[in-house]
């Protein structure tokens, strides 16, 4: 009698595959943290078309605009965290390529948790007074039911796939986040039909039973369809406390927002051996983590 | 009367918005102007102040800024990003930010200028603004007092909430509705003038009120007395210091000028 084993472990490409044109993803990670690279530069080099993207965006949401993926973002800030402004998303928004939900940080992880709990919506005061409120006429206000007084009623930010990364997973899809802050990734995969995962690491189970790392697993393992082991799969953006930034990099990245993406695409997005392309392991474990 | 730069006094300024806040207000301090402000009223007659590392550990003294070159933050809690949001709602908390844009009704703007669609700069995005502004109390610093940025009619987006009444179902203000301060490299203002309205709290050593409300798109109110900004003592100075060792603060403003300017 053979009973079922749980092995979600895939390929970059195989989630990648796993992706259709139209869909709404959500990218977990912030700014310029933890951020699932290895897969947005697979899928910079998909066909992939018309996606709403929804993050706390950095180069994830600037390599996707750049790469003409992006149909609507649906965003609150996108930084690079230790460079403040994110250039290629700055250039594709002003030269409105892609449609914008813009909501207050607050309001977009409300939206999350909606979707998260099968609501339509969950109520804030965030964005009233706002010309978030004027640009998103889709968001309504509704009475106090109970007393004085409006609220915003933020609509569900319902994904069909979230994509994070993380410092350890299991065949199975439990993980464990070395950083400090777990940020939303487990909204963003509650939020979603599927949810996929990159690791540095792919451990077995018993690896998890630390008591440190225990406190560091938001994620619930039956969120998860897939899980690829991609080590430095969030370069070039920080994965705490492995290791930092690559300031370097961005900024080199940064500057092809004027002219030179497709060097970029070309030398980085299509490397051969990432790793090896932007400095080998030894560099990239050398990154400080940033201070803010 | 020791000398001291621009900056300095901006920081003090930015300081002395805490001075009648809650002895354990949270302080979300962004910018180093706010920051230092910030993290020397924690370090003088704030000591209960709650403030983070950066990223997010709860701090028991302030962290210096820039290279930490082994100093290790005295942690007293964690204070992640989801913490945050769902506690600005709960409203005992002062964000002290810098804006690019302000107008009349203290409405802020930090996502982009021009046509919303395919704007001239596309900047930041609404941040946690919105949320800030009607949740919490809330302050601002502007490193340059020009009519760009203090604009007449309203920001180009309304970011942060104000006091806009236009803007609100019923035209009645979010209870949480409560901003406080604006320090700039001219003055300090408040909006403690009518409904709210901008007023002129003090001037910085050698600045007229004409040359504030020249560099501003929208009339201030002016009171019949305006005090000089505060000059920092010694001790402010020297705490100053120590928070800021690479001496950061000294970039604030091109050339890094005296904080009392020549006649």
């Amino acid at each position: 009698m053979e009973y079922p084993v749980i092995d979600k472990t895939m390929s970059v490409a195989d989630i990648v595959g796993e992706l259709r044109s139209g869909m709404t993803i959500g990218i977990g990670g912030w700014g310029g943290r933890r951020k699932p690279m290895a897969l947005i530069r697979e899928m910079v080099k998909s066909d992939l078309t018309d996606l709403t993207i929804a993050a706390y965006g950095g180069c994830d949401v600037g390599m996707l605009a750049s790469a003409g993926k992006i149909k609507k973002l649906i965003f609150g800030f996108i930084s690079l965290d230790v460079i403040p402004l994110e250039a290629h998303f700055r250039r594709a928004r002003s030269a409105g390529e892609f449609e914008v939900m813009e909501v207050d940080e607050g309001m977009f992880q409300l939206g999350l948790k909606a979707a998260a709990q099968n609501l339509s919506f969950l109520p804030c005061m965030a964005g009233l007074g706002t010309d978030v409120m004027t640009y998103n006429p889709d968001i309504k206000t509704i009475e106090n039911p109970y007393g004085e007084g409006h609220y915003v009623a933020m609509p569900a930010i319902k994904l069909d796939v979230a994509l994070c990364h993380v410092s350890e997973a299991d065949k199975l899809g439990n993980s464990y986040i070395g950083g400090p802050d777990v940020f939303f990734d487990e909204w963003f995969c509650r939020a979603a039909d599927k949810a996929y995962l990159t690791t540095e690491r792919i451990v077995d189970t018993p690896a998890f039973q630390e008591d440190h790392k225990i406190m560091r697993m938001p994620i619930e393992r039956n969120l998860i369809a897939g899980v690829a082991e991609v080590p430095f799969g969030a370069h070039p953006t920080s994965n705490g406390p492995d290791y930092g930034i690559d300031v370097a990099h961005l900024k080199a990245y940064s500057a092809t927002a004027k002219e030179g993406w497709d060097g970029y695409v070309k030398e980085y997005v299509n490397a051969a051996d990432y790793v090896k392309t932007v400095g080998g392991a030894d560099h990239i474990r050398s990154l400080p983590l940033p201070v803010f | 009367m020791s000398d001291y730069s621009l900056a300095e006094l901006c920081i003090c300024a930015g300081a002395d918005i805490f001075r009648d806040e809650n002895p354990e207000v949270f302080a979300t301090l962004i910018g180093l102007v706010p920051r230092l402000g910030g993290s020397l009223a924690k370090r003088t007659f704030l000591p209960g102040l709650m403030m983070s590392d950066g990223e997010y550990y709860f701090v028991s003294e302030p962290v210096h800024v820039g290279k930490r070159n082994g100093y290790m933050p005295k942690r007293e809690g964690r204070i992640g990003y989801e913490r945050v949001f769902d506690l600005i709602p709960k409203g005992n908390r002062h964000a002290f930010v810098g804006p690019v844009q302000v107008d009349r009704f203290g409405q802020m703007n930090l996502s982009c200028i021009g046509d919303y669609n395919a704007p001239k700069v596309t900047m930041l995005g609404v941040r946690g603004l919105p949320g800030n502004t009607v949740n919490n109390r809330t302050s601002m610093f502007f490193g340059a007092h020009t009519s760009r940025a203090f604009v007449a009619g309203e920001v180009d987006m309304v970011s942060g909430a104000g006091y806009n009444p236009d803007r609100y179902p019923g035209g009645v203000y979010p209870p949480g509705l409560d901003h406080r301060r604006i320090v700039t490299n001219l003055c300090v203002l408040d909006f403690e003038g009518p409904n709210h309205a901008i007023r002129v709290r003090s001037l910085h050593p050698g600045v007229t009120f004409d040359e504030v409300q020249d560099n501003t798109g929208f009339d201030l109110v002016r009171p019949d007395d305006i005090p000089e900004t505060p000059a920092p003592t010694s001790e402010q100075l020297n705490i100053i210091a120590e928070l800021d060792p690479h001496n950061l603060r000294a970039n604030i403003f091109k050339d890094n000028p005296s904080g009392r300017r020549a006649a």
